[in-house]
């Protein structure tokens, strides 16, 4: 079958059948949030980040970061790298459009731009996130605050890119988890109020060697009038072993590719 | 009815070309100066990149531009922003009311995991823009997620996304005035897995000019 050479019908029957299959999975049986035990002999490594400020880490596949929200703030922003090939990296945009959702919690994966799963959601009991609107920046924080000065996610994240060699064309999309944002029927972002919970948590499982950037400025949607986020807790660990059953592996049709083009990396 | 007589738009005109269906085009356009991309056959989707033209390093960023204007989708009025936080360029006029900014372009890669393996050999957006960016000493790594003019991406309150028929009819158009000098790169989109160009890839026609003074 020459695969680029049918009929307009013909890739419309497609399309509708896959898109018909993607939206069962996600309004069917969504994921359930189960807490993934993490015993001290598990823990590798813990590290407090103060509000406004920023932390990195090397997250070999297999390796597991927990982020929690120690303080309830509005939003930790996390951008991903390979960190065997710094060229590839978190596409908010694949992300979205590959699992047919932006609601990305526990169960869905962020993509590359390669086509390959950067890391699952094995847990995130918060359920929201925000991969749209991107993290705060000078100009967010000049029109929330009053303050262009503050500590943002964009330099936060520029300064982890440059400490690792890399330039500004390398920090492009980021996610921020515990951050509950609805998109309108006219398109316009309401930020939902009452879902940021202190002590909430989301575990992300590296699924290749990455380069993992966290910064703790809040969302720039949220309604907070003073800039004061307080300390959050990144605990770097060893996630259990994969199950043939493992709920992000087989979530979803599309995440299975994406693990079919992920895994020959480590072969 | 859209506008063709573009002499009532544009008092002098540097550029009009039509880009054939599948392939690249890039050009710069002048701080002041109006670019005109054309819908010919009606439902194309334009997948299209925004440089700072004297300094690469500042181009279009999605992000930035969503959450100044706190909206999901592009019209009229709509600013596209840099990741300086500059504004680069405005859509002046539109006929067609709806451009993504929220779905990027599709690429080999993608297209296996949302279409299945079978997809990868094929012509994608990415691979146009790749081809086009190193003309200016630019890499993948200069390739960010994009506009995509005329492309119709619905997100529901629950979150669901899907890429629906595009609503422009043939000759619509958007004009986009640049508020610095803006290297534009599109990707006149090969897709065919996916209703952004009705699974008929069409050509544009694109113009640049001097703006008639109001």
């Amino acid at each position: 079958m020459q695969i680029d050479q049918q009929m307009p019908e013909w890739y419309r029957a497609r399309y509708n059948q896959l898109r018909d299959q993607a939206l069962l999975a996600e309004s069917g049986a969504r994921p359930t949030f189960t807490p993934i035990e993490m015993t001290e002999s598990s823990v590798l490594h813990r590290e407090t980040i103060p509000g406004g400020w920023y932390w990195s880490t090397l997250l070999p596949r297999g390796q597991a970061l927990r982020l929690i929200n120690t303080s309830g703030n509005n939003g930790v922003s996390v951008g991903l790298w390979n960190a065997d090939d710094l060229s590839e990296r978190y596409n908010a945009g694949d992300t979205i459009k590959l699992q047919w959702t932006t609601c990305l919690t526990t169960g869905r994966v962020l993509f590359s731009d390669m086509g390959r799963v950067l890391t699952s959601i094995i847990g995130d009991s918060c359920g929201f996130s925000d991969t749209l609107a991107g993290g705060s920046t000078p100009q967010s924080n000049a029109r929330n605050f009053g303050n262009e000065g503050l500590r943002n996610t964009r330099n936060n994240l520029r300064l982890i890119a440059g400490k690792h060699g890399m330039a500004q064309h390398d920090v492009t999309s980021c996610i921020t988890f515990f951050s509950h944002i609805s998109t309108q029927a006219d398109g316009s972002f309401r930020w939902i109020d009452g879902d940021i919970r202190a002590g909430d948590h989301v575990d992300l499982r590296a699924e290749m060697n990455l380069l993992v950037a966290v910064s703790n400025c809040p969302h720039p949607l949220a309604p907070e009038k003073s800039f004061a986020p307080g300390p959050i807790e990144a605990v770097r660990w060893q996630a259990p072993a994969i199950k043939p059953d493992d709920l992000c592996r087989t979530f979803c049709e599309e995440a299975r590719r994406g693990f079919e083009n992920t895994d020959p990396l480590f072969v | 009815m859209p506008e063709y007589d573009i002499s009532k738009v544009f008092s002098t005109i540097t550029l009009d070309q039509v880009v054939a269906a599948r392939v690249p085009w890039s050009g710069v356009v002048r701080k002041g100066q109006v670019l005109r991309i054309i819908d010919l056959e009606s439902q194309q989707a334009v997948d299209a990149l925004f440089y700072n033209a004297h300094a690469y390093h500042e181009r279009y960023s999605a992000q930035d531009t969503l959450v100044n204007q706190g909206a999901a989708y592009i019209g009229k009025g709509g600013r596209l922003f840099s990741n300086e936080g500059n504004v680069l360029m405005t859509v002046v006029e539109d006929t067609c009311g709806r451009h993504d900014t929220l779905a990027g372009a599709c690429s080999c890669e993608s297209n296996t995991v949302r279409f299945g393996h079978e997809t990868k050999y094929m012509h994608a957006c990415r691979e146009n823009f790749l081809l086009e960016v190193e003309k200016y000493g630019m890499s993948k790594r200069d390739i960010v997620n994009n506009v995509n003019f005329f492309m119709n991406v619905p997100i529901m309150q629950n979150g669901e996304l899907v890429i629906d028929d595009g609503l422009s009819a043939p000759g619509g158009f958007v004009d986009l005035r640049a508020e610095m000098d803006t290297l534009v790169v599109v990707s006149n989109c090969p897709q065919v897995n996916n209703p952004c160009n009705g699974f008929t890839p069409t050509p544009i026609r694109v113009v640049i000019g001097d703006p008639v003074s109001i």
